[in-house]
């Protein structure tokens, strides 16, 4: 498992590999390794397990077990997975490219969400934004 | 759920919630326009709390479902609706939570109760009110066929992004009339702001992070992390071919403006995509001028791709 600082420089650098299912798989396997890590700093044992025949949906699950603010991401992870899907099933399809940089940026979302949430545990909750006005109002 | 929900929506109590009336005043301003100029009519709640998102929640849940009764009881006990509306996500969040709380908890009931008899107000029951969101107003208040037929400068030419932030559908058991096949809104990939934005003319791009959450932009509102979710989002609505990102919360609207500012001052990279609240969008639609709908109060500058547009 590669660490988050250089999944972070692959994703801000571009991935590059031979064709276009190569990139595809190694996008969907980034997002694997990322919520292996938040599984990791939880204490917890990454499933090897899958959830509608992904590895990554099956990681999600058991991340959000117990911390519903980690479905923020649930979605996001969908989307990944449908782009695999897309990118894997019609990988000469006009549009691939376009898919390939879309998929990029759904797993460097993935990659800053998880980031974001080993800072502030917050994360994925409601931010409310009246939150500043009253706590000046309060000071 | 079927249909009487045009007559239902005509008039409704309307929770704006303590962000409308501050950072989210062009939400709250255009939110009110668009309902003047289609005819559905809404009536503040009378004496509205603060629902207390996060600092009571924080403290005590209980306390917030208690806040988030109050209102309902409002709506419903003082001034008889049986429909109370709010445009934000985290106040339409926090009824529809207290809703799921009464209905399924007895603590909570019996916290509510204790409460609201000692501040001297009748108790609100699960059931008494619907609680919506603008969306739903609009959608089922008035429809897409209803919208096409006053509208009066098409937004065709504005290529948009749809952004519902992380709350609007989560969790799902809060949201119960969600999900429900045809003509429902869908939690995985909830499309009635795509609706109505296309029914006044608009192309809505394929946008894979709408619900994405763009990163607590207030509970991290000085975070590089924050900043770069956000600046994630703005690079994939552009990369969708977006031309603005149409938005349904003043917190994640907010946010998305903050961070696209932050993100060139801090990281040297602009992004072109204007936001607008979907209020804004639908009221240039139905040919309310830009200052109506306040889209000089968003720090987000469109003037410029409106004018092009033939919407300013
Ligand atoms: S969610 Fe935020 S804006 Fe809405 S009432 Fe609660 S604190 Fe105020
Ligand atoms: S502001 Fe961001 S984190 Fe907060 S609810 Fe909206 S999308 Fe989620």
């Amino acid at each position: 498992m590669r660490s988050l600082a250089t999944i972070g420089e692959l994703l801000e650098g571009g991935i590059d590999t031979a064709t276009p299912a190569a990139t595809a798989r190694d996008l969907l396997t980034i997002g694997e390794e990322v919520l292996e890590h938040w599984l990791q700093a939880r204490g917890l044992k990454p499933t090897a397990s899958k959830a509608e025949g992904f590895r990554l949906l099956g990681l999600h699950r058991q991340g959000a077990r117990g911390d519903p603010s980690f479905n923020a991401c649930r979605e996001t992870c969908r989307e990944l997975v449908y782009h695999y899907n897309l990118v894997t099933m019609e990988p000469g399809d006009s549009a691939t490219a376009q898919r390939l940089a879309m998929m990029q940026l759904v797993a460097s979302h993935i990659y800053y969400f998880v980031s974001g949430k080993m800072q502030s545990a917050q994360l994925g909750e409601f931010c409310c934004s009246s939150r500043d006005l009253r706590l000046k109002q309060a000071s | 759920m079927t249909d009487n929900r045009t007559d239902k929506y005509k008039k409704v109590a309307y929770y704006p919630g303590c962000a409308l009336e501050g950072t989210g005043h062009a939400y709250n301003r255009s939110t009110k326009e668009v309902g003047k100029a289609l005819g559905l009519e809404l009536e503040d709640v009378k004496n509205w709390n603060c629902c207390g998102a996060m600092e009571v929640k924080n403290i005590d849940p209980k306390v917030q479902t208690y806040l988030s009764s109050r209102v309902m009881s409002q709506a419903v006990n003082e001034m008889g609706h049986s429909v109370v509306m709010a445009p934000c996500n985290g106040c339409y969040h926090n009824l529809k939570k207290a809703e799921y709380d009464l209905k399924n908890d007895e603590t909570s009931r019996q916290v509510v109760d204790r409460i609201s008899s000692k501040a001297g107000h009748k108790t609100y029951h699960a059931g008494e009110i619907e609680t919506i969101h603008a969306l739903d107003w609009i959608k089922h208040g008035i429809g897409e066929e209803g919208l096409k037929s006053r509208v009066k400068k098409s937004l065709k030419g504005m290529k948009v992004a749809n952004y519902y932030g992380c709350m609007y559908t989560r969790p799902r058991h809060i949201f119960p009339e969600k999900d429900q096949g045809a003509g429902s809104e869908s939690t995985s990939r909830p499309h009635f702001m795509d609706d109505l934005l296309a029914a006044a003319g608009a192309a809505n791009v394929d946008f894979p992070l709408k619900t994405a959450c763009c990163g607590g932009a207030h509970t991290l509102s000085d975070s590089d992390m924050s900043t770069k979710l956000v600046l994630n989002i703005l690079k994939a609505a552009e990369a969708s071919g977006a031309n603005v990102i149409a938005t349904e919360c003043p917190t994640c609207h907010s946010g998305l403006e903050m961070h696209q500012i932050r993100a060139e001052k801090k990281f040297g990279v602009k992004t072109n995509v204007k936001i607008l609240y979907f209020t804004q969008l639908l009221g240039l639609a139905l040919g309310l001028t830009p200052k109506k709908v306040g889209v000089h109060e968003n720090m987000s500058d469109s003037f410029g791709l409106l004018e092009q547009q033939g919407l300013a």
